[in-house]
Order: structure tokens, then C-alpha cells, then sequence
């Protein structure tokens, strides 16, 4: 009996791989390689074509302060702000759950006592990720006397109602990160972007792949909008290359899911000539794949975090790592002190986006800090470097 | 299609021993022959013991879980003190390869605690495993997160690593024998020996009917607190293992306790307990495993996995109740 039963679902399964993938985001993974699929519904093309114009854009500011730096600034009236100090200032955290947002956050904590003469308190409160507790935080603030606000937002629209009510109270609110649907803060601060990020991946692995090979897309989750704009304009470049994109599939972030995935589909092309992926985190995981199969890793591209930066050079793989850098964490202190004083600022305040490539490799990597550090923290200036974030 | 042979297997076989291990047989054979003809390169030994060994870590979880399972309890908390281990490895090594000794003893240690706990809180306070396992899953999870901070630290070392990752290399016909599988092996048999001594008649009948264990002399509580041990054990051994395999992660363990409980009613053995064998628990989720490679192979989306892992527990509960009411 339990056999008819599991034949039966067996079979079930194996009709349901004739029809194509209906996902929207494009979860095809059809064994013909059905391709990119189809564009995701969070792809704006003005947006993209605007972020892939600042690639190419130069800052102002100083050069090795790339955290201080803006891309195309428009510059706003902070006067009636301006207040002697020092200074209460608060931060509502969406989250301190992943590697980035902890380098980050350390990042921010060291601005803050680097600027300690003008800071006299500094209040952090962490939403733990979740969207009722942040607008109850926020609100909270509200009475505690604070002197400027940061506000890293954990999803866009959900917490707009509270950033406007934050702006009605009075005080300068700066948001960094993820942004929100109102352009009541006085600055919005985050590095140029997904569309970005996702381009300059993308546009590395077809180029150095032979023509025609197959990609293999790894994505960590559908339908956040950091990550899909990473991955429509991934697309949009293996589409205009006509690579053969031969999956593109999900791994939650989880290098055994990522490691399987990857072997499972080096068993089934017998290779794969390009990776490309929307973060990371699992890069790592992607290369050991190829390594344990005894299969020569393809190019590819990674992130800033110092684990795939050792083995890119360790195994002189033909890689890049595009960033979202965490320097970003220090520029919100920097942003509310230029307010205080009643100094313009640019509003929205678009940071440079750097790209390790295999040129400035070596000025990134350093031996001492943690597998799970980001390079572009900006961070090597700051009080308690490097001890504060090992 | 193919699946009309297999069907006509159990009418052949009317008497096919509850609990069995031959329909899960049958299914595997069945797998084995459909990943043949689409993937025959599979079958190679080089990417069979490739998949052995990766596949390693959830058919411990499974015959741990079989443990629990045949003495009529749950561990839901597998797949949490997997991740909590790997977690806690990463942070005690630090990538320090002299600590890695000392640390696979601590996670053995501390498996067996956190099934020790888990047990004498089912036996001895009476709270129904389901919960019990759920509350230490939450309790895991939480003080891994308060304890890290939400993001793992440190680094395992290559030593730690090699468990699961490295392998004999140019063996005779088999090309690349993984650690993991041999850990397997060895650990089966073990598993095996149990099931056929004193112990594992009691722990069957304890499942079967814990009232009559009781009566001729059984100390229930007892066995009960061991089997939850042994599950504590295995889910440290799979930690060592995938952590090796991967390095580590917050997500190492998700979602394994599912696994290994779909693996087990999958290998035949009842829920509630007293029927099934621990081969057929660890063949049930090495099915599983194929089942999912050859999903991929056929280009069905891994996000389906879950449903498909789903609406197996649901159909072999279902099917081993109705065989069980008609016996």
C-alpha cells in the first residue's frame, strides 16, 4: 500500500515538470533551461537606467572618506534645525540579524564615540525585525527627548505612517538603508543600489564565460525589493548577452541548501560555466561545490564579506564583488551632527558603490578580521579597530 | 509508465509484515530506476557516494528520530539543536584547529543532554513529547540567537571540517569514499545491533503498549529517556557532519526535524509507535533524498520540496492507518 501511495505522488510529481514554472519572479528551472523567465514585478526601468547611470558618476566629497561622499548632490536648507550641543541621538534598528547589519551597527557605534565630544548620549533601539515593534519603538522615541532621529527601516511601506509621525514631531529624522514611501526625513541616505549591484555581477560573468554557456542564478528569497532589483538587472544583462541561463534558484541563505543545489546542478549539466548571485553569503558554499566535484569553479561573483575575498585569492578564482557597502552605517551620525549645525546636506544622499575586482583584491583583504567581516566597512579609522569587530 | 510494475508488488506479497521494509524497497528500487534512465550518470560510483555522503547527516537524523518514534514519543527539537550546535562549534573553535577534539565532545555531550532533558520532561513530568520538543526547539533557537546575536561568529576549522566534507580518495572501483558515509555505516550497523538486543525489544514494546511493558517489569520512563538520548546523539553527529559539509550557518538545521519524521513514516514505521525497523527509517530517508535529486533531475522547482515532503507524512500516516484498522 505505502508503495502505490509514494509511486502515485511520484508520478503526480513528475507530470507537474511539463508545464512551465508559473512564478512571476521566475523560478523557472525547466531541464531545457527555459531561461530567465519572466521580469520581475518590482523592475522600474527609470530606476534602473538612473542607478546604472551612477555607476559611472563621480562624487563629491573627500576620496578617502567615500562614506562622506555624494553622487549627484542636491543639496537641502538645514537651518531651522540647527541646536548647540551635544547631542541625544537616537537610532530605531529594523534588525541586528545578519552578519552586514552587525558590521554595520559596530560601524555606526564607532562613529559615535569617534565623535564622542559632540554626542552625549546615544540611544539604540532594535526592532528584531519586526514591523509592529519598530513603529512602537519609534514612537517611543518620540518621548525620550531625542535631538535627531535615524531610522533604518525594516519593510518600506509599513513603517511610513510612523516616519511621518516622527516628522511631525519636529525633530530630524534621517533614514539609511531600506527607505520609506514619504519624503517628509530631511535626508535619505543609501549607496546607489540593487539595480547596481546586480548589473555589475551579471555583466563580469558573461564576459568571461565562453559565449552561450550556462549560468546558474542564486537568489536568496523572492519578493524583497533590495534583492529583486539585484536580480532584474541581472537579467536584463544575461538577456542582452543570450547566455543560457540554466537556473535560477533559491537557497534561503543556507550554504548546504546552496552547496546541494549546486551539485545538483553540476550532476545534471556535467558543468556550469558562469554563477552568478543576488548576495554573498553563500558564495562561499557555491565554490566549495565545484571544488568537492572536482570541478574547476566558473566565474562568478560574491560580496565584501571576507570569506569569499580569501578564497578568490586563495584559489585565484575569476571573480568580482559587487557591494552594498557598510561604511553606509557611519554616514547617518555624520548626516544628523551636519544637521545639528545647521549645515546643508544632500538630500537624497547617494553613496559610491565599490566593486572589488581583481586589481584592488589585495587592499581589501585582511587576514586578521572574521570570515563574516565586510571589507567596505570603512571602518579601519574608527575607535576600537579592529578588536570591535572580531 | 513505469509505475504499473511496482503496483502489482504488494498483491504478489499479500502478506507483507507490518512495519516492514519492503515497500520501501520497492519505492527506492523504483527510484533508483527512474533517476537511471533519466540520469544514468548518477549511478556512477564517483556521484553515488558523493550523494551517500551528503545524504548522511539526515539518515542519522532518521534513525534517531525512529528511536523516539517506535517508543510512541516526537523530537521536534532535532533541527534546532542542529543548528544550535553547529553555531556553538563555530564560536568555540574559532578556526583553532587544537580545539577540534575538545568541541566534537562537547556537542556529543551536549546532545545527549539536551535529549535528556528532553526525555525526563516527557517521562517524569508528564508534558506530551510534542510539546516538550516543540518548547526546547524554541527554547534552542532562542538562546542560540541571544547567545550570537543573531549572526553566527567565528569559524569552523578544516579540521572539524573534514568529517564532513573530505573523503578517502582513490579507492578501488568506488573512486571517492566520503567520512560522512563511513560514519554512516558504522553507525547503522550500531543501530542495527541495538534494535536486535534486550534494548530494542523494549523499546518496541514500550511503543507498542506501555501499559503491558510496565506490568512485566519494563521501566518505561527509562527507555523512553534513553531513546530520547540516542535522538539527542544522532542530531550531534549530523551537526558535526553538516557542518563539515557546509560550514556554518543559522539556517544548518531548518526544517530537519520534518525531514526525518517524513523519512521514518516513510520507512514504514507507525506514529504513535511499537512497529517499523531502523533500516526502514534510514532507507526512508535516503528515498527522500532521491526523491529530491530526481525532482531536480526532472527540473521540478526545489520550492516544491516541502509540499511533496508534506503530503508523503500525510499519505503514509494515511495508509498505515487504514492497513493497521484492517489488520
Amino acid at each position: 500500500m505505502a508503495a502505490i501511495a509514494a509511486v502515485t505522488l511520484l508520478s503526480l510529481a513528475a507530470c507537474a515538470t511539463d508545464e512551465p514554472a508559473a512564478s512571476p519572479s521566475g523560478s523557472a528551472s525547466a531541464a531545457t533551461g527555459s531561461g530567465t523567465g519572466d521580469q520581475s514585478k518590482f523592475f522600474v526601468q527609470a530606476d534602473y537606467d538612473a542607478e546604472l547611470a551612477l555607476l559611472d558618476a563621480a562624487p563629491t566629497g573627500p576620496a578617502d572618506k567615500p562614506w562622506e561622499q555624494v553622487l549627484n548632490p542636491t543639496m537641502v536648507d538645514t537651518a531651522k534645525f540647527k541646536k548647540n550641543g551635544p547631542h541625544k541621538i537616537c537610532f530605531s534598528n529594523a534588525a541586528l540579524n545578519n552578519p552586514w547589519r552587525q558590521v554595520g551597527f559596530k560601524t555606526m557605534q564607532a562613529e559615535v564615540e569617534a565623535q564622542k565630544s559632540r554626542i552625549k548620549e546615544f540611544v539604540h533601539v532594535d526592532a528584531e525585525g519586526k514591523d509592529q515593534k519598530q513603529i512602537a519603538d519609534i514612537n517611543d522615541l518620540l518621548g525620550k527627548g531625542c535631538d535627531a532621529l535615524i531610522v533604518s527601516p525594516n519593510t518600506t511601506a509599513t513603517l511610513t505612517p510612523a516616519v511621518e509621525a516622527a516628522c511631525k514631531a519636529g525633530l530630524p529624522v534621517v533614514v539609511f538603508d531600506r527607505g520609506v514611501n514619504t519624503k517628509c526625513p530631511v535626508t535619505f541616505i543609501n549607496p546607489i543600489g540593487g539595480y547596481g549591484f546586480g548589473h555589475v555581477g551579471a555583466e563580469f560573468v558573461s564576459q568571461k564565460m565562453k559565449p552561450g554557456g550556462k549560468v546558474l542564478a542564486l537568489r536568496i528569497l523572492p519578493g524583497v525589493d533590495v534583492l529583486e532589483t539585484r536580480w532584474s538587472a541581472a537579467k536584463v544583462a544575461f538577456d542582452k548577452a543570450k547566455v543560457d541561463v540554466v537556473g535560477v534558484e533559491f537557497t534561503d541563505g543556507d550554504p548546504a541548501k546552496t552547496k546541494k543545489i549546486v551539485d545538483d546542478y553540476i550532476q545534471r549539466y556535467g558543468t556550469i560555466d558562469g554563477v552568478w548571485m543576488d548576495a554573498g553569503a553563500v558564495a562561499v558554499a557555491a565554490v566549495e561545490a565545484f571544488q568537492d566535484a572536482g570541478k574547476p569553479v566558473p566565474p562568478m561573483n560574491g560580496e565584501d564579506q571576507l570569506d569569499f575575498l580569501k578564497i578568490w585569492k586563495d584559489k585565484k578564482l575569476t571573480a568580482i564583488a559587487p557591494t552594498y557597502p557598510t561604511y553606509q552605517w557611519r554616514t547617518p551620525i555624520i548626516a544628523a551632527l551636519r544637521i545639528l549645525d545647521g549645515q546643508q546636506v544632500s538630500n537624497p544622499w547617494k553613496l559610491p558603490q565599490p566593486t572589488v575586482t581583481q586589481d584592488n583584491l589585495d587592499q581589501y583583504l585582511d587576514a586578521g578580521m572574521p570570515p563574516l567581516h565586510y571589507a567596505m566597512c570603512g571602518c579601519t579609522d574608527l575607535p576600537g579597530y579592529p578588536q570591535r569587530w572580531k | 509508465m513505469q509505475t504499473v510494475q511496482p503496483r502489482s508488488l504488494p498483491l504478489r506479497l499479500p502478506r507483507v509484515r507490518p512495519g516492514g521494509v519492503l515497500p520501501i524497497l520497492a519505492i527506492l528500487a523504483v527510484l533508483l530506476v527512474l533517476v537511471g534512465i533519466r540520469q544514468p550518470d548518477f549511478l556512477a560510483p564517483q556521484s553515488l557516494m558523493s550523494f551517500l555522503g551528503r545524504s548522511a547527516p539526515i539518515i542519522l537524523l532518521a534513525a534517531g528520530q525512529y528511536f523516539v518514534i517506535v517508543s510512541g514519543e516526537f523530537d521536534l527539537s532535532v533541527g534546532s539543536l542542529v543548528t544550535a550546535q553547529v553555531v556553538v562549534a563555530a564560536r568555540l573553535i574559532d578556526s583553532d584547529p587544537a580545539r577540534t577534539w575538545p568541541v566534537v565532545l562537547l556537542l556529543l555531550a551536549f546532545g545527549a543532554l539536551v535529549g535528556l532533558v528532553n526525555g525526563l520532561i516527557t517521562t517524569r513530568l508528564r508534558v506530551p513529547s510534542f510539546i516538550t520538543t516543540l518548547g526546547m526547539f524554541l527554547i534552542l533557537v532562542g538562546a542560540v540567537y541571544l547567545w550570537s546575536d543573531g549572526a553566527p561568529k567565528g569559524g569552523l576549522s578544516e579540521e572539524f571540517r573534514r568529517f564532513g566534507r573530505r573523503a578517502f580518495e582513490d579507492v578501488p572501483v568506488l573512486g571517492r569514499v566520503p567520512y560522512a558515509l563511513l560514519v554512516l555505516v558504522v553507525l547503522a550497523v550500531a543501530a542495527v545491533l541495538l534494535m536486535r538486543s534486550d534494548f530494542g525489544r523494549t523499546l518496541v514494546a514500550v511503543g507498542d503498549n506501555p501499559r503491558t511493558a510496565e506490568l512485566s517489569g519494563v521501566r518505561v520512563w527509562r527507555t523512553r529517556t534513553f531513546a530520547f538520548i540516542l535522538s539527542g546523539l544522532a542530531a550531534a553527529v549530523a551537526a558535526i557532519l553538516l557542518g563539515g559539509y557546509s560550514g556554518v550557518s543559522f539556517q544548518a538545521g531548518a526544517g530537519l526535524e520534518f525531514g526525518a519524521i517524513t523519512a521514518v513514516v516513510l520507512g514504514g514505521v507507525a506514529l504513535g509507535g511499537g512497529r517499523g525497523a531502523v533500516v526502514g527509517a534510514m532507507l526512508g530517508a535516503l528515498t527522500l533524498e532521491l526523491l529530491f535529486a530526481l525532482m531536480n533531475f526532472y527540473g521540478v522547482s526545489g520550492a516544491l520540496r516541502s509540499t511533496v515532503q508534506g503530503g508523503i507524512i500525510l499519505l503514509a500516516v494515511a495508509v498505515s492507518a487504514t492497513r493497521s484498522s484492517s489488520r
